[in-house]
This record gives structure tokens, C-alpha cells and sequence, in this order.
């Protein structure tokens, strides 16, 4: 069976993709009302996790760098909600903003020198963040709370609202993680984005067409901080509690994983991947308790051998069977090759990217 | 000053532990481009092999022996079957599949041994030996004679040998070498084979002094990485200097920074290498990378 | 690429329909929840039921720790084999945390909500407790004789009242320390080694405020990370100072380095050994038994390695039964005589339930003075109300004389509060 033709950016295809956000949106905002409680605060630490993931994906997919220590910047997220509500009283809906604000500006700094290192070294010194997270916690007890954690009084419901904590915290989640998603989106479409995969893709030819490699990469490792941030200030919330032993190096390396099996370089992506590192954990202890580690690495394992483009690309190559999204024919004659924009300015004539 | 340099020695020492991880990690490098990350975990796996082998009535040199050559068939195997099929995914993709493998093979060790702690016996006599007011562990001298010795013989075997060539054609450029008749699948074999030998001699190694359990060289692994950072990826007399530079440093901060403290220590080899990877971003004894505009 | 047209990728998409076929039969299937009981009683217990949840690191760095549930499960069985617990068998559902709080929270919420279980068991860990407590005591769900010396379960018993510990807590140990010290080396120096995480703290929080008035002063602490390849050079400072006194508080690992480390100095101190350490298997034998000897500890209840208990009747029952219903365990290791022990406690403490109820199990566990075989005579299980939220706090000073841990002089009644 062949695919149905349509044309990008033409009617058909508008109106199929506002379908299918419309269907996410639904299935999503329905979580809380269909099932039941526990799975729904699985499904709000899924939400969680792929805020951090989307973070991630734009550094490590979009922009081709690597870090090791996301879980780091999740951590000074969570912190700064737990501390600024414990310790300072503010309003926990004031905390999420501060998280991103305070880890934009901590990426950023980090990001000015280390993203003059390569490959390698440069995993290394976001290892050196990742390890670094614990003991730091643990050293400024006064601050933190130390080694024994700190207990996060948890939001109230309004009253006008007829739903209950759970599904509250799930809603609320929701409306961060949304908009989160949306700026991602925007992001990588747009002119940033554009010079990011630009960047990934040849990085000498991009400085020759003018892109300012410096300043790209550390705004890059700062919005994926500031998501790690917000991603960890809703964790503080939704938990109600924040110790060391949750930010652990395990959690660099669960992002990482996630964004590789949800689906590099994809929005999407960071959805499934964060599905995958709460829920396949707890499956491989059903299949047999004994061999629960044994189990979830060999599923992370297969999975990328069955995948390597990840879930979002499987869904991907399915989707392409079905229907199939053509570039219309190009209307006056304008060059269809490669043309890489200056971070922030807008494109004059509408060159066009190869498909990634 | 005698309390000074006896740091520095006691920093070597640490750092040998450290280099001999790092020379495995520096081998797979080398010959494949990619960092292994359960290259410490494979390592502990030998050891265990050596282990129960030897617990089971083995003379040591057997169970060594034969721990060795399991590392080294399944270091080919792993590349075989685990590594080959997704080659062509992207350095990260394959990065990903050896942190399953480091989930998988820990998990496996401690459901076959169990997770308890034991000994493991050294191939070194014990005892200790005196320079003029600083000591060192016969163990420790014995450690270094042998990564130094494991130096020059990769350093023979890629420099001088045409085996050697032919592994560090196919990991520079897989297609050109083809072009020229390596057999570029059984060089990267080869490759994860002697880092898995080279890993399972580190474990036997360092397992004397760290006590042998599923979690021997999680530890290890950041600070060999550490150690071959510095030293430069593709150099192994680098991976060993670089992992004693790591353990002098190291040991001089937690003994004379006060506020360093013990818990922070971990963050002074890795300021270190920050700071070294700034101006010098191939390591002290790598190589610079080469790129074709 | 996935495509159906070629071998390999038709290949390679049964394989993958496999694995997601796999994995969701194994999520779909639901632990069977607790149907039809009579509407009188709480959840999770029937006129011959009774079902106890529990969180444990199977998998992950703690995961030494999981072994802990087969003792549990060995005892339970054994109980059930024998007619179970006034007519109820015990059925024990456990889930693996990694040593993460956050699944942690969530293994016990599916063990309330979806398994449901009559009350939380044994769970592990103390940053996974706290992140249980206020949830357990909010559903009003027992969370009993938990895994953890941390000495929070017992002295919040206003504001978790549902939440108990079982096993003499660090500061109880720590006392037993300073006590010891205070009659052997009253003016001593000590030099302490901690592992820094909330065990470690509590520790020599507790031996701190133990020694609190004495001659005893702590010249040298050093602390290491749970993930640190070594505590080499720590030990090498402690050893500069020449303190009469190596208080050890290390897990097993570390500690056998410790040893190991000192053995090569010149420095022949008191060696004071945590009791989470004590294990000649696994840390004294791997030094070498001449370097350990005259090492302190502190026990609490038998030592299965310790052949002065070979024909003790409680010895021979755990280790037979243990055999019997968990022949994969190792008898010798103490964490699987530590599970027996406490679910042996538990099983005390249903047993004289007045009620079907959970508040019932609290009262009765709230309300306990029970004698548990396994544990050292003269150490008992005891708990009173709002005043006593500590069931053990006595234990008693070990000493290694080259073969074995012996008991020196008698137990030691030191009460946290």
C-alpha cells in the first residue's frame, strides 16, 4: 500500500497535524480522570523527567554536544523550589520561574568555558557536575537539609477546583510541561535551532556562513539547563521531598538514555524516553525480581539495536508509510539548497534544510 | 618534606589503581573511537571469573590465566554481537549500549556471586620498601612495573607492528582501510578483545587492595577516565600519567587543603584536568585532532 | 532501517513486537489486589490472610541489602507452614527501589493503592523512609520495623504515628561505644572515619553526645563518599594522628580497606568497628584474621558465623528453615539472620492484634515487650506508647579474638532519648 501524497504546509496537512495535537492534548489532559492514582503520579513524574529530557535533547540532539551532569542542574532546581519554599516561604508557583532563572544563568556560566572542550573531554567535566551534585548537597546542610533530606510542604488544591491532590499536582505539571514543549518546538524550528543543526552538522562551514559558534552553543547549554531547572523544581513539588541520594549519577546517565531511546534530536523524543526510564524499570522487576538490573540493561540494549532512531523516529518511519508529506513545488524559482541564518535573525527567502 | 613526598608516593599509588582502568579505556579508544563505559564492569566480571575459579581450588595462575582469556574472547564477542550491527547509529547511540552493557553486566555479576565483599589474593609478595624515610607497598612497586610494561608493549605493538597499523587504520578511517585490504571488522574485534584483557588485568590488580565486590571499579571508572582525559586519549603512557598526576593531586589537596575535606576531594583531579584541557585541549601527551576543512 | 521489506528489517521488527509484546504483558499483570474481604476489617487482611508490603534495592548500588527479604520471606513461610498467624498465612509482596526515594515513594503507593497490602514492612533505607512517612501516616497505613538505624522513627511519634523502627538505631550504637570507652580509655583520643551519608552522621552524631562531660576527645574525622573507589588516604590521616582510639563507622568494603590499611602503618589503636561491619566473612577474613585481631563491635542478635551458637536451638531453626524455604541464601550472611529476626518480631506483634484493624497492628507494635530467640539474651523487644518509640536499645560489646566475635561483659541497655 502506498502512501497518501499531501503537501507541507498545505491544507490537508495542517489540518491532520492540528488532529493529532488535538488527540495529545485530550489523552493528556484526561490522565487524571481515567486512571488510577498511582499510575497517575507515574504519568506526572513522566512529565517531570521529559521536561528535563527536552532540555537535553536540544543540547545533546539538536546541537551535537554531550553532557554527562544534567542531573546536576535538576538537582539545583529542585533545591532552589525546596529551599525557597522552606526556608524563604515563597509561593511555590514563584519557585518554578526562579529554578529556570537561576539555572539558565548556572548553564550559561558553565557553558562559556566548557563548551570550548571536544567530544570527550567535554563528557568529561559534565561527568565531573554530575558527581560533583551529592557531596555539594551534602555540604551545605544548613542550607539543604544534608544527608537526612528535606521534607517539601506540598501545593494545596484550590478550592474551586473538584480534584484531589494527585490530580491536581498532575495538572499542574501539565500546564508547565506544555508550554515547556511548545518553546522547545519553537525553538528548533526557528532561527536557533536552524543554527544549532548547522553547528552539529558542519561546524567550520557554519562559522564561514556566519554563525557565531561561542554564543550559540552556550545559549544551547543554557535553555537546556534552565528546562533541567524547571524539570527539578517540579520533581521537589511532586515528590514532596528532596534528598542527595535522588541525584545521583544513575540520573545523568536515565536523561541521557532517555533521549537516545525516546529519539535524538526530536520534541517528541523526550516524551517516550522519559515513559521509558519510569515504567521499563518496574516492568523488568515483573518479568523476574532476581534479574531486575539484568533485565532493564538488556532491554535498553535491544531496544537500541531494534531502534536506533528511537521511538519517535519507529513512530516516524510508520507515520511515512501512511502518509507522506511532500515539499510543494517551489514557487519562483528560489534556490532549494542549504542556507544557515544567524541565530535570531529571520529568514528573507525561505531556505530549506535537508530532513533530519 | 619527608611527610610531603611520602603524599606524592602514596598519590602515585592511587594513581596506578587508576591508570590500569585507564589504559583499557585508552586501547578501546584508540582502536575503536568510542568510550566504553562498561569497560569497568567487563574488568570486575573477569575478576570474579578469577575468583570463583580460584575459591574453587584453582591455582592462581590458572584462574588468572583463564580469566584473561574469557575477557578477551568476550570483549570480541561483545563488539561482535552487541557493538557491530549498530556501528553506523552515531557515537552516542553506541555510548548508550555500553551503559546498558554497564547496567547489565553489574547486575549479572551480583546475581551469579552475589553482593557480598572478599578478598582476592595479590601476585605480589606483601611487605614494604624503604627509600630513605618514604615507603611503598611492594604491591604498589609490582602495580607500576607492570603498567609500565604494559605501556611499551602497546607502544611496540602499534607503532612498530603492522598488526598495530592496521588496528589504528581501521579506527582512524574504516573506509580507506578497506580500500587497502585490512579486514577492518577483525581489527575492532581485536581491539575490544585486548581492552577486555587489559581491563581484566586491572581488576586483578587492583582487587587486592579495594576488596573484590559487584562494585570494585564504579568508582574507578571516572577517575581512569579522568586519567586518560588528562594524559590525552589516544596516548597510553598519557592514560598512566595522567592517573598519577590525578592521585598526587588528589592526595596532596585532602592532606594539606583544609577545606577541600575528604567528601569534596573527587572535585580536585577533575578542577585539574579543567584547567589543563583549557590550555592544552589534547591532553599532555595527546595528539591534536585533525579535521579536512 | 525498521522497514518491512527487507529480511533483516522484517527480522528485526518481530524481535521488536516481541519485546514490547513481553514488556506489557508484564506491566498489564496486576498483582491481584485484595478482593473480597469482609467490610469490617482494613485492607490487606482477611480471616486467612494477612498481606505486608515491602521497598527494597534489588538492583543498584545498595542492592547487598535486598538478601534482607529472603531472610523475611523464610520466616513468613516457615510461620505459614505452621498454620500462619492465628489462621492467617502472610503473603509478602515486595518491590525494588534502586535505593531511590522517589521510587521508593512510588513502590509504596502501588503497594497501598494497587497491591493492597494491610501495612508496609521492613522498608529500606533512610532518605526512602522519610520520603514514605508522610504519606504512609497520612493514608493511616502502618510502616513498621523499618530498615534503617536512623533514630527519626522513634522520636516523632506525635507527628508520624504510624511509622516505627525496629533495630538499635546509631545513636543507641554509638552510646554503647562511648560507654565501652569511658570504662577503657577514659581520657582517649579518637579518630573517627564516617561514611558520609545519613547512617554515617547519626553515628557520630551519637557517639559525639555519648562522650559529651568525659575525658574522651575526637582529634581527626575523616569522611568518604558511598561511591569512592577507596578510603586509603583517609585512613593514612588518621593514622598521622596517632589517636588512641579508630572509631570505624564504614560499610563493609571500606571497612576491610580500613583494616587493611592500618595493618601497613605503624598505628595500633583501639579499633572501635560498626556493627553494620562486623562480619567475618566478609571483612576480616579478606584481611587477614592476625590484622583483626582485638577488633570492638557491637551485636545484637546472634551471629550466624559465630560457632558459639552451632547447636543454639534459634540458630539451628533459622538456619535450617532458611535453607528450607530460600535455598539460594547464603546462612552464613547476617543481613538474611537480620531478616529472620525482624519478621520473627513481626510475627510477634500480629499475633497479638486485638483487631483486624491497623490501628490495632499499631497499638499492639506500640504496646510491645516480646522475646525474639535470635536476638542475644538479655536484648529485648520493647515499646511503650508515646514514651518508648524504640524497640531494641540494648546491645552488647564484641570483641575478635582471632577466631570469632566474643561477647564481653553484659548487654548494655543504652535508650536513645
Amino acid at each position: 500500500m502506498s502512501p497518501v501524497r499531501i503537501d507541507k504546509g498545505g491544507r490537508r496537512h495542517r489540518t491532520l497535524r492540528g488532529l493529532a495535537l488535538l488527540a495529545v492534548v485530550l489523552v493528556a489532559a484526561g490522565v487524571p480522570f481515567n486512571s488510577d492514582r498511582v499510575v497517575n503520579g507515574q504519568l506526572t513524574l513522566v512529565l517531570v523527567y521529559a521536561v528535563a529530557a527536552l532540555g537535553l535533547n536540544l543540547l545533546v540532539g539538536y546541537s551535537g554536544q554531550i553532557s554527562l551532569g544534567h542531573g546536576a542542574f535538576f538537582a539545583i532546581g529542585a533545591y532552589t523550589a525546596a529551599i525557597l519554599i522552606v526556608r524563604a516561604h515563597w509561593p511555590y508557583p514563584l519557585t518554578v520561574p526562579a529554578a529556570a532563572l537561576l539555572t539558565f544563568a548556572l548553564g550559561f556560566a558553565f557553558g562559556v568555558p566548557a563548551l570550548r572542550l571536544r567530544g570527550l573531554y567535554l563528557a568529561l567535566v559534565t561527568l565531573a557536575l554530575a558527581i560533583a551534585t551529592p557531596p555539594l548537597i551534602k555540604r551545605f546542610e544548613g542550607l539543604t537539609g544534608g544527608v537526612q533530606g528535606m521534607s517539601v510542604p506540598q501545593p494545596t488544591v484550590p478550592g474551586w477546583l473538584p480534584v484531589d491532590l494527585d490530580q491536581f499536582l498532575y495538572l499542574l505539571v501539565l500546564s508547565v510541561a506544555v508550554p515547556m514543549f511548545l518553546l522547545a518546538a519553537n525553538l528548533t524550528r526557528g532561527g536557533l535551532g536552524r543554527a544549532l543543526v548547522s553547528i552539529r552538522d558542519n561546524e567550520r562551514a557554519a562559522t564561514t556562513m556566519g554563525v557565531d559558534r561561542a554564543r550559540v552553543k552556550s545559549r544551547v547549554f543554557a535553555w537546556s539547563a534552565a528546562y533541567a531547572g524547571v524539570g527539578g523544581a517540579l520533581f521537589a513539588l511532586t515528590l514532596g521531598f528532596v534528598a542527595p541520594e535522588s541525584f545521583n549519577l544513575a540520573l545523568s546517565f536515565a536523561f541521557l538514555a532517555a533521549i537516545v531511546i525516546g529519539g535524538l534530536g526530536t520534541v517528541g523524543g523526550a516524551l517516550f524516553g522519559a515513559l521509558f526510564i519510569e515504567f521499563v524499570p518496574q516492568y523488568a522487576e515483573r518479568v523476574n525480581q532476581a534479574l531486575t538490573g539484568m533485565i532493564y540493561g538488556a532491554t535498553l540494549i535491544a531496544v537500541i539495536y531494534l531502534m536506533p532512531g528511537g521511538i519517535a523516529g519507529l513512530l516516524r518511519s510508520v507515520r511515512r508509510r501512511l502518509v507522506e508529506v511532500a515539499e510543494p513545488p517551489p514557487a519562483g524559482g528560489e534556490p532549494t539548497g542549504t542556507a544557515v541564518m544567524e541565530a535570531g535573525a529571520t529568514s528573507p527567502g525561505g531556505g530549506r534544510l535537508p530532513a533530519m | 618534606m619527608e611527610r610531603f613526598l611520602q603524599v606524592v608516593v602514596d598519590g602515585i599509588a592511587d594513581g596506578s589503581i587508576y591508570g590500569a582502568l585507564a589504559l583499557a579505556l585508552v586501547l578501546i579508544f584508540r582502536s575503536t573511537g568510542i568510550v566504553n563505559f562498561a569497560q569497568g564492569e567487563m574488568a570486575m566480571f573477569a575478576t570474579f571469573v578469577a575468583w570463583g575459579l580460584h575459591d574453587g581450588g584453582r591455582p592462581l595462575w590458572l584462574a588468572l590465566v583463564a580469566a584473561f582469556a574469557f575477557a578477551f574472547l568476550g570483549g570480541m564477542a561483545i563488539e561482535r554481537l552487541l557493538i557491530r550491527p549498530v556501528e553506523g547509529a552515531g557515537t552516542l547511540t553506541l555510548v548508550i549500549v555500553t551503559l546498558g552493557l554497564f547496567i547489565l553486566v553489574n547486575a549479572a555479576a551480583g546475581w551469579i556471586w552475589g553482593f557480598t565483599n572478599r578478598g582476592f589474593p595479590s601476585i605480589f609478595p606483601s611487605g614494604v620498601a624503604r627509600l630513605g624515610g618514604v615507603e611503598l607497598s611492594i604491591e604498589s612497586l609490582g602495580i607500576i612495573a607492570v603498567l609500565l610494561a604494559v605501556v611499551a608493549l602497546l607502544g611496540l605493538l602499534f607503532q612498530r607492528t603492522k598488526l598495530g597499523l592496521a588496528m589504528r587504520a581501521a579506527a582512524l578511517n574504516p573506509d580507506s582501510s578497506r580500500l587497502v585490504g585490512i579486514r577492518v571488522g577483525r581489527m575492532l574485534m581485536l581491539g575490544w578483545g585486548l581492552a577486555a584483557l587489559l581491563g581484566a588485568l586491572a581488576g586483578v590488580l587492583v582487587a587486592p587492595r579495594l576488596f573484590l565486590d559487584v562494585n570494585l571499579m564504579g568508582g574507578v571508572l571516572v577517575y581512569a577516565f579522568a586519567g586518560a582525559a588528562l594524559g590525552g586519549f589516544d596516548s597510553p603512557l598519557g592514560a598512566v600519567v595522567g592517573s598519577w598526576i590525578i592521585g598526587v593531586t588528589e592526595n596532596l589537596a585532602g592532606t594539606y587543603v583544609g577545606a577541600v575535606g575528604a567528601d569534596l576531594k573527587v572535585l580536585v583531579p577533575l578542577a585539574v584536568i579543567f584547567v589543563v584541557l583549557l590550555v592544552r585541549p589534547s591532553g599532555l601527551f595527546g595528539s591534536p585532532e585533525v579535521t579536512r576543512v | 532501517m525498521l522497514g518491512g521489506r527487507s529480511k533483516a528489517g522484517r527480522g528485526k521488527l518481530a524481535l521488536l513486537a516481541l519485546l514490547a509484546l513481553v514488556l506489557v504483558a508484564a506491566g498489564c499483570g496486576r498483582d491481584e489486589g485484595g478482593g473480597g474481604q469482609a467490610g469490617t476489617a482494613d485492607p490487606g487482611i482477611t480471616d486467612t490472610s494477612i498481606k505486608l508490603g515491602s521497598s527494597y534495592p534489588f538492583s543498584g548500588p545498595a542492592s547487598a541489602y535486598g538478601t534482607i527479604a529472603k531472610g523475611v520471606n523464610a520466616y513468613f513461610e516457615f510461620t505459614n507452614d505452621k498454620g500462619g498467624v492465628n489462621g492467617r498465612k502472610i503473603e509478602f509482596v515486595t518491590h525494588d527501589d534502586g535505593y531511590e526515594p522517589q521510587r521508593a515513594l512510588t513502590n509504596a503507593r502501588r503497594l497501598v493503592e494497587q497491591d493492597k497490602v494491610f501495612a508496609l514492612f521492613n522498608t529500606l533505607g533512610t532518605a526512602n523512609n522519610i520520603a514514605i512517612w508522610d504519606y504512609a501516616n497520612q493514608q493511616k497505613v502502618p510502616q513498621v520495623f523499618v530498615a534503617t538505624g536512623a533514630s527519626n522513627w522513634g522520636t516523632d511519634i506525635a507527628g508520624h504515628p504510624y511509622t516505627i523502627g525496629w533495630q538499635p538505631n546509631y545513636v543507641t550504637e554509638a552510646k554503647v561505644y562511648a560507654e565501652y570507652l569511658k570504662q577503657q580509655k577514659p581520657n582517649g583520643k579518637v579518630a573517627v572515619l564516617y561514611q558520609n551519608d545519613a547512617y554515617g552522621k547519626d553515628l557520630l552524631g551519637g557517639f559525639k553526645s555519648g562522650i559529651e562531660g568525659s575525658g574522651i576527645q575526637i582529634v581527626k574525622e575523616q569522611s568518604y563518599e558511598a561511591t569512592a573507589p577507596s578510603v586509603a588516604s583517609q585512613v593514612k590521616q588518621l593514622a598521622g594522628t596517632g589517636a588512641d582510639v579508630f572509631l570505624n563507622i564504614s560499610t563493609p568494603k571500606f571497612a576491610a580497606q580500613s583494616i587493611a590499611t592500618v595493618a601497613q602503618t605503624t598505628w595500633k589503636p583501639l579499633h572501635l568497628l560498626n556493627n553494620v561491619a562486623a562480619s567475618k566473612a566478609q571483612v576480616l577474613q579478606p584481611v587477614g584474621l592476625k590484622n583483626a585481631q582485638g577488633i570492638v563491635s557491637t551485636a545484637y542478635f546472634k551471629d550466624p558465623e559465630d560457632q558459639q551458637w552451632a547447636s543454639d536451638a534459634a540458630m539451628v531453626e533459622y538456619k535450617t528453615n532458611l535453607a528450607k524455604y530460600e535455598p539460594d541464601a547464603n546462612p552464613d550472611d547476617p543481613y538474611n539472620a537480620y531478616g529472620w529476626t525482624v519478621a520473627n518480631t513481626m510475627v510477634e506483634a500480629l499475633k497479638k492484634m486485638q483487631e483486624p484493624t491497623r490501628a490495632a497492628l499499631m497499638d499492639s507494635v506500640r504496646n510491645l515487650a516480646v522475646d525474639v530467640p535470635m536476638l542475644l539474651p538479655g536484648v529485648k523487644v520493647q515499646t511503650n506508647g508515646t514514651t518508648d518509640g524504640f524497640p531494641i536499645e540494648a546491645m552488647q560489646v564484641t570483641q575478635f579474638n582471632g577466631e570469632n566475635f566474643e561477647l564481653q561483659g553484659n548487654v548494655i541497655q543504652a535508650p536513645a532519648q
